[in-house]
């Protein structure tokens, strides 16, 4: 039986009964594309298209292309892998660990959610990849025999747990996001009228029905993969900053990275889920699903989230003082007052400054600010990667090898590559499955049918069940 | 056809009815089938008399398959195998094991226990589904009751069902 509180608004607006939230979902994939849907997904074709023109020129030519140097090893490659594997956090976050603690309200921006992390995860992978420099030899990572061609990887090195992290968490993550939609496939399989789409969702249905005893399992299984995945997702980003964490580059070495990165990710995630749904929102006209709580508390995140970078910031530049150790002050007064100040300051302003309006009642519950600042929280979270990477690596111990990087435009290419990729998949995400998970909305609804049930109950003098 | 099954599927519009009228049905000795909902009712496991799912322990199972595996691969590959002398340190090193050896049981723990769920359900991109009413995964709640298994007749069953709620009684042949 549902309980509801009386204190608390609706988690959904507008008084939907089920067979409301079936249609308002449904008819989307049910509908042909409409004319802003097209221009939108050709718009993402074609950066797709020039990107892939620019990964052709790193793949055919090599990492030469880029604006790497000796000194400046990692930049725009592992900024944009580290970027996109934040903003892969915010899915499983809210599917996941707002589940453990019964956060209803996650029910309807979850399934996007998911595949925005599943969408960001695989741009992250494609940054791998490029920066491999040799990507067909690309299996090296993994622990096969010495026949393929190295020796056993080194199980020491963060870049190999890594691998394991990254790939996990995209599996993991898939089967998490598709089974979830089982259900709700099942419900466009029977409503399909057309023989294609019949056959095509009721093969991705998996011959769903319904039934108790499968929901029991259902249940089962999602509490324990939202157990699995909690500490997955903390662990990914974790092992992310331990590619930096555990080498010896001042600016890197530091023990508050694992913490801090997890803070950045799940910040940067839930910037990027708002400025999408803000648009899906007002496209799809889900105003009474994703309503201006979720906003609200999803701003609320964000201060939280940016409040702990923030500080985060200010202790990294604290310890470098108070630790003594010259080098590691040289790394961040160079980061503040050197060649790269702006993109320090860039950092500050946009990660720093920016959450910290959200305090304002006013401006939690605009969507419009909502939406510039969740933006503008993501160019921060770029600048972050980039500081911490490129500032970190240019001025080293010898000032003789000291040097500046700069793009190239075959790096810009790679970066609007990964852009494409990941519109044209959530457009066709967002045009060909259900993009609220109607299964676990119809749950929280706030008894819109009730009164039917009232009427049954008054008519036979039953006790309430 | 002779191996057919009859069943009277009763459809109801709300969650609370309908686990009412699971307990007045049984607690008048019907055998229901099966009931359908768009979403999970909660609590109905124990009216039905569905046992708890067994599905957490296989998940725990194949999670320490892969906890072992993961060990196993990494000590024998790094410690006996091939030992590497990296920076003089130990062949073994347990603590740089831990975050491979926590995603392969997370990943083992994960998917064996999926595999097992879709196995168990019989949930295959070539299951065919069997479909009491279309209605089921949009807004009603459906019972079904195979007739073969119940002594009771189709018309008690069918007023069984209407007095306990349902809004239509329909049957139905598989």
């Amino acid at each position: 039986m549902h309980i509801s509180s009386h204190v608390r608004p609706d988690l959904v607006k507008g008084g939907k009964t089920f067979h409301d939230v079936t249609q308002d979902i449904s008819r989307h994939v049910e509908s042909a594309p409409n004319k802003r849907w097209l221009m939108a997904f050709s718009i993402s074709l074609l950066l797709l298209s020039y990107g892939l023109y620019n990964l052709y020129k790193t793949f055919w030519f090599g990492v030469g292309m880029w604006g790497l140097n000796k000194t400046v090893g990692w930049a725009w490659d592992i900024t944009n892998f580290v970027w996109w594997v934040g903003i892969g956090h915010a899915g499983t976050l809210i599917s996941a660990i707002l589940l453990l603690f019964r956060q209803k309200w996650r029910t309807s921006i979850n399934r996007s959610a998911e595949a925005m992390t599943i969408f960001a995860v695989l741009c992250a992978a494609s940054f791998i990849f490029g920066h491999m420099g040799r990507p067909w030899l690309a299996y090296w990572p993994l622990p096969l025999p010495n026949a393929f061609g190295s020796l056993w990887v080194n199980f020491n090195s963060p870049l190999v747990w890594d691998v394991f992290a990254i790939s996990t968490y995209l599996s993991v993550s898939l089967v998490f996001w598709y089974l979830g939609m089982v259900p709700d496939l099942a419900t466009i399989r029977d409503r399909a009228t057309n023989k294609i789409s019949k056959i095509v969702y009721g093969t991705l249905a998996f011959g769903w029905t319904g039934g108790a005893k499968d929901w029991s399992r259902y249940e089962a299984v999602s509490l324990i993969l939202a157990g699995l995945s909690t500490p997955l997702v903390l662990s990914v980003h974790t092992i992310v900053s331990m590619d930096f964490a555990t080498s010896l580059v001042p600016g890197w070495h530091t023990t508050i990275f694992p913490p801090y990165f997890v803070a950045g990710a799940i910040f940067s995630g839930f910037a990027m889920v708002l400025t999408l749904m803000l648009v899906t929102r007002v496209v799809y006209k889900l105003e009474d699903y994703i309503t201006l709580e979720h906003v609200e508390t999803m701003n609320k995140i964000i201060i939280l989230t940016g409040s702990i970078v923030g500080v985060a910031y200010i202790t990294e530049f604290f310890i470098a003082w108070y630790s003594g150790v010259e080098y590691e002050s040289y790394a961040f007064i160079n980061r503040a007052t050197g060649p790269y100040w702006w993109a320090y300051w860039s950092m500050m302003t946009c990660n720093v400054i920016s959450p910290q309006l959200f305090w304002i009642r006013k401006l939690r519950r605009n969507i419009a600010a909502t939406f510039v600042i969740s933006i503008i929280v993501n160019i921060g979270m770029w600048f972050e990667r980039f500081v911490i990477i490129v500032t970190s690596l240019h001025r080293d111990y010898l000032p003789s090898s000291w040097a500046m990087y700069a793009p190239t435009s075959v790096e810009i290419g790679y970066y609007i590559f990964s852009f494409g990729l990941f519109f044209t998949l959530f457009f066709l995400f967002a045009k060909f499955l259900p993009v609220v998970n109607m299964a676990e909305v119809k749950a929280i609804l706030n008894s819109s049918q009730k009164h039917q049930q009232k009427a049954y109950f008054k008519s036979t003098d039953k006790a309430h069940v | 056809m002779s191996n057919s099954k009859h069943f009277i599927v009763g459809v109801f519009e709300d969650e609370d009815v309908v686990m009412h009228a699971i307990e007045e049905l049984r607690g008048a000795g019907v055998k229901i089938h099966e009931v359908f909902s768009p979403y999970p009712i909660h609590g109905i496991d124990d009216v039905l008399g569905i046992k708890k799912s067994r599905l957490p322990k296989a998940a725990f199972m194949f999670g320490i398959t892969g906890t072992a595996c993961a060990l196993i691969m990494m000590i024998w590959m790094l410690g006996f195998d091939w030992p590497m002398n990296i920076g003089g340190k130990n062949n073994i090193p347990l603590p740089d094991f831990i975050p491979i050896t926590f995603e392969i049981t997370v990943l083992f723990s994960a998917f064996g226990m999926v595999g097992t769920f879709l196995t168990a359900s019989n949930l295959f991109p070539w299951s065919k589904p069997v479909i009491f009413d279309e209605r089921v995964t949009d807004d009603k709640f459906v019972m079904a009751i195979d007739l073969s298994k119940n002594k009771n007749s189709k018309e008690e069953l069918a007023q069984l069902l209407s007095l306990n709620g349902a809004s239509e009684v329909n049957e139905k042949e598989i």
